[in-house]
């Protein structure tokens, strides 16, 4: 028997197709229950003179209103620094900052109540723009540079330079389930909040800050979020805080559910980058240096941005040797909402930049792209230094590689799309290999770490419960399978109890794609525990030596006999010994120094490539993924199928990124695309009818991970990139040079690429454009 | 029976729901079938991620009597009101499993293809496949894609779920909603009497034509709502309240499509789902439109008439329909009158319609020999987006010359508009790509317009161009491929 490795299904997939799944919103609440809605502020910068909130009071159905002065604590939900006020105290430094919460007997009557306010404010001058913010050094922490090798005398003795920009837009979460939160008073000082969250600890001690109550007063619950992809791991922090507040002062149950474009108005979002470079190479397409300076928009606060651009400056170089390398990072403060965690936190930025770079390269030199970053790939045992110090040791990309080039017939289908673009002046096709190399572990060492909790009941039924959340990703189906395999117990008896601060304390955020890597180990050091225990008492029973009792099947057997594991649990309990343990785990091997951004900070690397061919109307800009080619590293995967559904729904999201979901800010510092019907995030006529997505087989982890497997949660997200450099390739087929393609890549930014080509056909564009 | 009639006696809606009828007494006109749902109804299964339609999140199934037994299908619980549901039954997700805990085959396909993830887009998918699940027998990939188009999940990838799709029907019958004649019979029968209509305070719904003419004659600062797939987004986006409303829907007399020798006239509460079916009937061409027009839930709800009288100027119908010279039949009182659609549209969101007057039908010429008829909708996401623009072509030619051109752009102006300049610019030239460059150029005389979050001034006027190109490419080219869809082919 082996569980873990199954493709056994998601724990709560009868749930979901059900119905029965709860989520925050609907568990059910006191009758005397008050739900909340924020009043937001209407400018970009502003002192407020102003705040008029009568008639906020006196509508329908309300039952109180708070703003910052009503705050027990401190009006701070900021995870890193305290400055991200609960509500704007004074000050407002971006449209659509919370300035009060208003309290009613219905969802309904207190989103009517917030917009009856009358503010008037001070408008201050605005910082919106990256280009902006980097004249006036408008910074929220530090700029970080590395500078390794001798970049300027390599970049200025190189025989091959070119220069570009790189344009990345941001992104919207878009989790179907919005930001929500309700607070229940307890006896005593107590209050329970439960919270879709990825991260309960922190806003357990948010909420603690915010009602000045201590940390073991208050109480997190998750059972599961619709959805977070790095858009709960902070962001979930103000609404529980703002219902926390509430509850205290009223005594009363209060529910804050954000409305669809409340949410995407008020909440962080994936960072905007900007990218300057400049590549020396050599006739191969080998980068002999480079120089890159990056920035990025944080917004009006830090957050947690400067490990997001950290994290950008360390997938800088994606899966390739830059020997000499000079990095500058700018971290912009700007009036615009703070952004925040976005599955791949600034790597798929990083990797973005360098990929262009490598893109641009094969093109001066008339080379096939995929040769070209071939040769700047990391070496297996030389050139595999990365440009913060760390050795790699488990490098998969040549193999990665070599068998998606050939699974792909990426060679014959170069010669088809060179054929057919030849003879089609509109419909273009392109092609394009990219590869991904993500670092597992927080880049803060201190974030490396889990707990968990095994109870074995005397019935034989086991209860676990540890610090990860689930939002969709699995984890809990994974750690259900790495408890049940430990114990030797089919795994309908096991069950994952919902995430709870007062079960396992000190929990870490369920991010980084670091979920099952730390609980599962935590969750699998408890069930040991307790076998250990069992199998103590199960050898005096079977009168066989403790080490060769094993647990298979839901029994345990020894010496030729065998009692069910429920009998030995009870008769455990008749011995007093306990069936209950805690499990911990640290991740070994590394280390970071924030200030010379060097060491190991990451236990293993997760490598992935894909393959896609896109068509283009370079007419009308109109695109379609045609087929798209996967081969991904997971290690030894714990669950195939939840791999597979990772992968293929991260890419997705990627491409979502890069291709169709535009965020529009006008120049006042609205959002003004703050709803599905102007935010398009991939339907499912986006996947490609031509879909191969595989794992890489035979590749355990090299290091000792839960079962020798990988994290799965971030990576696959950046094999998009994929789909951008194909709609490049097919945008370059207009004509020579380097196309100067933005991301997202709408059918508006693809016929600007196709105008920024030298050439005839660029002129032509261009006079149509005026035409 | 004018509205007065009713004052004071208050009838409230009333559906079925697992084989027991509700009357929803704690509704009011606005009251979505989402809030009574979750609210009052304490069904929790059906979620709320946009309350505009465009999640799918909410979807439910529902189902009305047909002469042939029932006629099931999805919408969207978000922005339907519950009064619009009178005699009508609701399935929702809690609908589907069986009292001993089985799962219905659609469910169980889902699960099967480990088709949910983080779950909270999964009642909606599993609703959108049980309407196609009810309404088919087995599933192609394009028919699977084309039913959850309405439906987004930001977790999978949607290519288990689409899998799902294509499998339900081989999971085995159904324990519990079962398909089938005899089972719509039995359904029919439970349905609650709907003998007198829905009247509530600011909300009524007339059966007859006439009733409703008259009472919007009457009181013509009521609100008309048929589908409610815009006004819908009034109430749970803008927050406003209603005038009091007069639903078209329960006129059986408008939910007609009347074909002739010469037209097809589409009454005004016949959804966008059987108007666009009538017409791709008549005019293939058009399917791409009608498959990209909303989502399938919007356009079970929505209306085609409620669209052009909605007068967007980027709704999708409009640019084909007036390229066709299709007219719309007015009714005022007792009086009709019918006008070209073009001269419906007068400013930004203002028609030509009078106080009290209603757009009863719409009238569509059918294809004529030498016709040829095209339309391009241009927006960042094929399936389920708003058009940056939309064209209409309709052309005659005659022996090599274009004897009459009617051309009609969204997205270009506030209105809906025809491009009268590009127009002459044609009519009596040869069909040649000569000609249609040259006219090209007219159309900057014909429309000058706005950038906004969907595409600049630029790219409008510099697409509107390219896809008149691509219509004289499609009508004289040599067949080869002038679409990126038609490039994409399912693994072998």
């Amino acid at each position: 028997m082996s569980i873990a490795g199954d493709p056994v299904t998601h724990e709560s997939a009868h749930l979901h197709v059900s119905g029965e799944a709860r989520y925050a919103d609907d568990v059910p609440l006191p009758a005397d229950t008050l739900h909340g809605a924020l009043g937001m502020s209407s400018v970009a910068h502003g002192r407020i003179t102003d705040m008029d909130l009568a008639a906020v009071a006196a509508a329908p159905g309300v039952a109180a209103v708070f703003t910052a002065r009503d705050i027990p604590g401190e009006n701070d939900c900021g995870p890193v620094i305290h400055d991200d006020p609960i509500f704007a105290d004074g000050l407002v430094q971006y449209e659509g900052q919370a300035l009060f919460l208003v309290v009613a007997d219905s969802h309904d009557a207190a989103r009517r109540a917030a917009r009856k306010a009358r503010v008037e404010y001070q408008p201050l001058a605005a910082i919106l723009g990256i280009r902006e913010a980097v004249a006036a050094a408008s910074f929220i922490s530090p700029t970080q540079t590395i500078v390794v090798g001798q970049p300027m005398e390599r970049l200025a003795a190189a025989p091959h330079r070119l220069k570009n920009t790189v344009e990345l837009g941001g992104q919207d979460h878009f989790y179907l389930e919005g930001q929500v939160a309700f607070a229940l008073p307890q006896e005593d000082g107590g209050m329970l909040v439960v919270s879709s969250t990825q991260h309960p600890t922190e806003v357990q001690h948010m909420v603690a800050r915010a009602l000045g109550c201590r940390v073991h007063d208050v109480t997190v619950h998750c059972r599961r979020m619709g959805g977070g992809f790095g858009g709960k791991e902070t962001q979930a922090s103000l609404v529980a805080c703002a219902a926390a507040v509430a509850a205290t002062r009223t005594g009363r149950a209060v529910k804050i559910r954000l409305d669809r474009d409340d949410d995407m108005v008020i909440t962080g979002k994936r960072h905007e980058f900007l990218a300057d470079y400049e590549v020396g190479f050599d006739a191969e397409g080998r980068i002999l240096a480079a120089t890159i300076t990056m920035a990025s928009r944080c917004g009006y606060s830090l957050d947690l941005s400067a490990a997001v651009n950290d994290r950008a400056l360390c997938h800088v170089d994606n899966a390739y040797f830059l020997e000499h390398l000079h990095l500058v990072s700018h971290r912009c403060k700007t009036n615009t909402v703070s952004n925040t965690a976005f599955r791949g936190f600034g790597a798929p930025q990083g990797m973005m930049i360098i990929e262009n770079a490598l893109d641009d390269i094969a093109r001066a030199l008339g080379k096939d792209p995929l040769d070209v970053r071939r040769v700047n790939f990391y070496g297996v045992y030389d050139r595999n230094v990365t440009h913060y110090g760390m050795t790699i040791e488990d490098n998969v990309m040549p193999r990665i590689a070599r068998e998606l080039e050939a699974s792909s017939g990426y060679r014959e289908r170069r010669e088809t799309i060179a054929r057919h673009n030849a003879a089609s002046a509109t419909l273009k096709r392109g092609l394009a290999f990219t590869p991904v190399k993500f670092g597992v572990s927080f880049n803060a060492t201190l974030f490396n770490q889990a707990g968990a909790l095994v109870n074995v009941y005397t019935d034989g039924t086991v209860l676990v419960n540890h610090g990860g959340t689930e939002m969709g990703q699995g984890l809990h189906t994974k750690v259900r399978q790495v408890v049940a395999h430990a114990l030797g117990v089919p795994l309908d008896t096991v069950r994952v109890n919902a995430t709870d601060t007062s079960k396992v304390p000190n929990t870490s955020a369920t991010a980084a794609s670091s979920g099952s890597d730390l609980n599962g180990k935590a969750a699998e050091a408890a069930a040991r525990t307790v076998r250990e225990r069992l199998a103590e008492l199960a050898g005096t029973e079977l009168g066989v030596p403790a080490a060769q009792v094993q647990f298979i099947d839901g029994e345990v057997r020894g010496g030729g006999r065998s009692m069910a594991f429920a009998t030995l649990a009870l008769r455990a309990h008749e011995r007093r010994i306990s069936l209950s343990a805690t499990g911990f785990y640290r991740t070994p091997k590394i280390h970071w120094d924030r200030v010379a951004l060097s060491g190991r900070p990451f236990f293993y690397f997760a490598y992935g490539a894909a393959v896609a061919e896109v068509a283009l109307d370079t007419r009308t800009g109109e695109n379609r993924l045609l087929r798209v080619d996967i081969l991904h590293d997971v290690g030894r995967s714990l669950n195939p199928a939840v791999d597979i559904g990772q992968i293929e729904g991260g890419f997705l999201q990627g491409m979502g990124w890069l291709t169709s979901e535009e965020l529009c800010w006008n120049e006042k510092g609205s959002l003004t695309t703050h709803a599905p019907s102007t935010y398009k995030i991939p339907a499912a006529g986006d996947w490609p009818a031509d879909a191969r997505v595989r794992l890489l087989e035979n590749a355990p982890n090299v290091e000792d991970t839960i079962h020798r497997s990988k994290a799965v949660g971030e990576p696959p997200l950046m094999l998009a990139m994929a789909v951008f450099f194909a709609l490049r390739d097919a945008v370059s087929a207009c004509g020579p040079g380097a196309p100067k393609l933005r991301a997202p890549a709408t059918p508006e930014a693809l016929l600007a690429a196709v105008d920024s080509l030298d050439g005839a056909r660029a002129a032509a564009g261009a006079e149509e454009a005026t035409a | 029976m004018g509205a007065e009639d009713l004052e004071g006696a208050a009838r409230y809606p009333r559906f079925l729901l697992d084989g027991r009828v509700v009357e929803a007494r704690d509704s009011t006109p606005t009251t979505t079938l989402l809030q009574y749902l979750r609210g009052p109804l304490g069904r929790c299964g059906t979620k709320e991620g946009c309350a505009e339609g465009d999640c799918g999140a909410c979807t439910v199934v529902v189902g009305e009597a047909r002469a042939d037994g029932m006629r099931y299908r999805a919408v969207n619980s978000c922005i339907r009101f519950v009064a619009t549901l009178d005699g009508k039954e609701v399935v929702t997700v809690e609908s589907l499993r069986a009292p001993d805990g089985s799962l219905h085959p659609v469910q169980q396909a889902m699960v099967d293809a480990h088709a949910s993830q983080c779950g909270f887009c999964t009642p909606g998918f599993v609703m959108s496949l049980f309407a196609l699940w009810l309404e088919r027998t087995q599933v192609t990939r394009a028919e699977a894609v084309e039913a959850i188009t309405g439906n987004l999940c930001r977790c999978t990838g949607y290519r288990p779920i689409i899998d799902a799709a294509m499998r339900m029907h081989a999971v085995g019958p159904a324990m519990h909603w079962p398909r089938g004649p005899e089972h719509d019979g039995r359904r029919r029968a439970a349905l609650p009497s709907a003998d007198t209509p829905v009247a509530l305070p600011g909300f009524q719904a007339p059966r007859t034509l006439d009733a409703l003419a008259e009472a919007y004659a009457r009181a013509p600062d009521s609100l008309l709502l048929a589908g409610g797939t815009d006004i819908g987004l009034w109430v749970t986006k803008q927050l406003r309240d209603l005038p009091p409303i007069l639903y078209v829907g329960d006129v059986a007399e408008l939910d007609r499509i009347v074909e002739t020798d010469a037209m097809i006239e589409i009454g005004a509460a016949v959804s966008l789902t059987d108007a666009y079916a009538a017409i791709v009937a008549r005019y293939p061409m058009l399917a791409e439109l009608a498959g990209r027009f909303g989502s399938p839930p919007v356009r079970n709800s929505g209306t085609l008439c409620g669209n052009l009288a909605n007068g967007s100027p980027i709704g999708d119908s409009m640019p084909v329909l007036i390229a066709l010279g299709a007219e719309v039949v007015l009714r005022r009182g007792a009086a009709e009158r019918s006008i070209p659609l073009e001269s419906l549209y007068r400013a930004f969101r203002e028609t030509s319609l009078a106080r009290g007057e209603l757009v009863r039908a719409v009238r569509i010429p059918l294809p004529r020999a030498g016709h040829l008829v095209g339309t391009y909708k241009v927006s960042k996401r094929f399936d389920q987006d708003i058009s940056a623009l939309c064209a209409g072509f309709a052309l005659s030619v005659r022996d090599g010359t274009i004897a009459e051109s009617r051309i009609a752009y969204g997205g270009m102006a506030a209105i809906p508009k025809r491009a009268t300049a590009t127009e002459a610019a044609l009519n009596g030239r040869p069909w040649s790509l000569a000609t249609v460059c040259g006219a090209a150029k007219a159309l900057a005389t014909d429309f000058a317009p706005i950038g906004d979050m969907r595409a600049s001034a630029a790219y409008r006027n510099r697409v509107a161009a390219a896809l008149l190109e691509r219509f004289h490419a499609a009508h004289s080219g040599d067949g080869a491929a002038l679409r990126v869809e038609e490039l994409a082919v399912a693994r072998p």
